[in-house]
């Protein structure tokens, strides 16, 4: 009986998970000579040259500096969400929710006239009398991009590990004698490691591979790995090396989501997915 | 409880199913056009639809290399589509384009013959001009207050964070290659390496690389100097009245969208109808004042407003465009552009 409820996402994710994974990775494997495809690791060793690297360390770097502000950010808001009271709590998620409502393209082009030369900032600037800054099209202009729009994925795994924490535990800590920071690193922090650790996936994966916000606020001086394969598939037609990219990261992403699970295994506590 | 489960994930299946399908239906034949967006002054379609009681289904892309995967997928059979120069040589040399009848389009006869057998299609075999332009320097006289000659003024310090170059890596290694004297055509490796050097030299000048963001930056005065198409160039002069345009003494890209038919075309008859059409002078004048780009035809011009035909922006005198070139489809060799470009951008 439950085999035929099944049958159409297993036929949805066959038809648009399993057989382009499967094409990307034949791309991957192969390059065109005259016109016929032959097996090769070309595509991989060209990613070895150093300026791809340097593509790729630069896209690490910054997604892991968004991913970080994002935790600092994104944790004490979570914590302050999860002990309001009902009311106030479902009106605060909804004004963390709303933005996301808009197209992310949209709050994107946004930022570059509130950052931009003539932009509201720098008028605010030039009005109270100082001079004018250089804020758009720079690494923190892409690092604002990226933590303006990734942020609610970190606070809200967060948030919902910890309001579905047991609250007897932390009373127990509490008639136990322990003090609130205490309480706060040995019981609260790491019950909720598996939201963490699903808030830095949620945020590290879309930050590494963006294209989108590094051209419009780095103002297309930053590639990055995004925007490498990007290039490979809309303007060299060369898809055979954009999809051993595509694969490189991937494998990158699986590694660092690999490490988060083991991490989480050994602290216990309630998974999110 | 079985049988209701399995009616509805079956009837889920047919409706997936359904999804690529689509309706087919009436006898009337449909002509698929996938042009540019904004590339054409819509009432026109219908005209056509009404005079020769054909319907037509218009699509638009965004880039050419967009353009070129779909068509060579083949899910749309498109029947007239308009890419541009260099696109056209490589379709061709793909075998993607059907030869057109120059016998059915009649108003050929009023395409200037200066864009008539360009190099990348060389008898016009394949192909019909629709518009053209220059790639050129757009310049704010508040802050650029000398006149703009030479692709030199891009690289010039005084003008730092006020240069906007285009995020395309053909166009921004041509005006590289352009400042060097050399063609924008180029196979030699070791002048590609010196278009590098010099665009690494400016990228601390740049303010940014775009695209299409470069008109509301100019407008609104965010930048000072941009490399821009001609056709823009007119809309934004039009916006904000301190810019002006000016195409450098080295020479810069011609650059031209043609008509051409998709091998995959079912109606090659009423494609040459509707390509005919769109070179009636009165249709072509209709969608070159609406988009303002330059027309290829002489007889439009000639109708167009004296004002409009004596700009020099949208029409520039032969001597100002004689050391020009036309992109070529530089085939396997555009690995070596991606790279450059790359390493540009990876600095």
């Amino acid at each position: 009986m439950k085999k035929y409820v099944v049958l159409p996402y297993i036929f949805w994710s066959v038809l648009f998970i399993v057989v382009p994974l499967i094409l990307v990775l034949v791309f991957s494997i192969t390059i065109k000579t005259n016109g016929n495809l032959v097996l090769s690791l070309d595509n991989f060793k060209r990613f070895l040259e150093p300026v791809y690297i340097k593509v790729l360390v630069r896209s690490l770097t910054l997604a892991l500096i968004s991913t970080i502000i994002c935790l600092i950010l994104g944790y004490p808001a979570a914590l302050i969400l999860s002990k309001e009271v009902t009311n106030k709590r479902n009106i605060l998620i909804l004004l963390f929710i709303i933005p996301m409502w808009m197209n992310f393209l949209l709050r994107t082009y946004a930022w570059m006239t509130i950052l931009g030369k003539n932009g509201l900032i720098n008028n605010f600037l030039s009005w109270i009398g100082l001079p004018t800054m250089n804020l758009l099209y720079n690494n923190g202009a892409v690092i604002l991009g990226m933590v303006y729009n990734f942020l609610p994925f970190m606070v809200l795994p967060i948030y919902t590990v910890l309001s579905k924490m047991d609250k007897s535990v932390i009373e127990a800590a509490k008639d136990l004698g322990a003090n609130k920071l205490k309480v706060f690193l040995k019981i609260i922090f790491p019950l909720s490691l598996p939201g963490v650790t699903a808030g830095i996936t949620m945020v590290f994966m879309p930050a590494v591979s963006t294209f989108v916000i590094s051209r419009l606020l780095g103002g297309g001086q930053y590639m990055l790995i995004g925007n490498l394969i990007e290039q490979q598939f809309l303007f060299v037609g060369d898809w055979n090396f954009g999809s051993a990219l595509s694969i490189i990261m991937m494998i990158m992403i699986l590694i660092s989501m690999a490490l988060m699970s083991k991490y989480d295994r050994k602290d216990g506590g309630q998974g999110l997915w | 409880m079985k049988r209701t489960k399995l009616i509805i994930s079956s009837f889920l299946i047919i409706v997936i199913l359904l999804m690529f399908i689509g309706c087919k239906g009436e006898d009337k034949v449909t002509l698929n056009v996938f042009n540019w967006g904004d590339y054409i002054d819509e009432t026109v379609i219908s005209e056509f639809e009404k005079e020769f009681g054909i319907n037509v289904n218009y699509e638009t892309f965004a880039t050419n290399e967009d353009m070129y995967v779909k068509i060579k997928q083949g899910a749309t059979n498109y029947d007239v589509a308009f890419p541009s120069d260099y696109m056209i040589e490589k379709m061709i040399k793909e075998d993607m384009l059907k030869e057109i009848d120059l016998d059915n389009i009649d108003n050929f006869k009023h395409i200037n013959e200066q864009f008539k057998n360009l190099a990348f299609d060389q008898e016009n075999k394949y192909s019909i001009p629709y518009m053209w332009g220059t790639v050129g320097i757009l310049y704010n006289t508040k802050v650029v207050k000398e006149p703009v000659k030479s692709w030199d003024i891009l690289w010039d310090e005084k003008y730092k964070n006020q240069i906007l170059m285009l995020d395309s890596q053909r166009d921004s290694i041509a005006v590289a290659l352009k400042k060097l004297g050399y063609s924008m055509n180029t196979r030699d490796k070791e002048k590609l390496e010196e278009a590098k050097e010099e665009l690494i030299k400016q990228k601390p000048l740049v303010l940014a690389y775009v695209v299409d963001e470069v008109k509301g930056m100019m407008i609104g005065e965010e930048a000072a100097l941009a490399v821009v198409w001609s056709g823009d160039a007119i809309t934004m002069m039009k916006e904000n009245e301190n810019l002006e345009y000016a195409i450098p003494k080295e020479g810069t890209n011609l650059w031209f969208d043609n008509m051409v038919i998709p091998k995959t075309s079912k109606h090659k008859k009423e494609a040459e109808l509707f390509i005919n059409f769109m070179t009636r002078a009165e249709i072509s004048l209709k969608n070159t004042n609406y988009i303002g780009y330059s027309t290829t035809n002489s007889e439009t011009v000639k109708m167009l407003s004296k004002e409009i035909q004596n700009n020099k922006v949208a029409y520039p005198d032969k001597e100002d465009i004689k050391d020009s070139e036309v992109f070529l489809d530089p085939g396997n060799f555009i690995k070596e552009y991606d790279k450059i470009w790359t390493e540009v951008k990876a600095h």
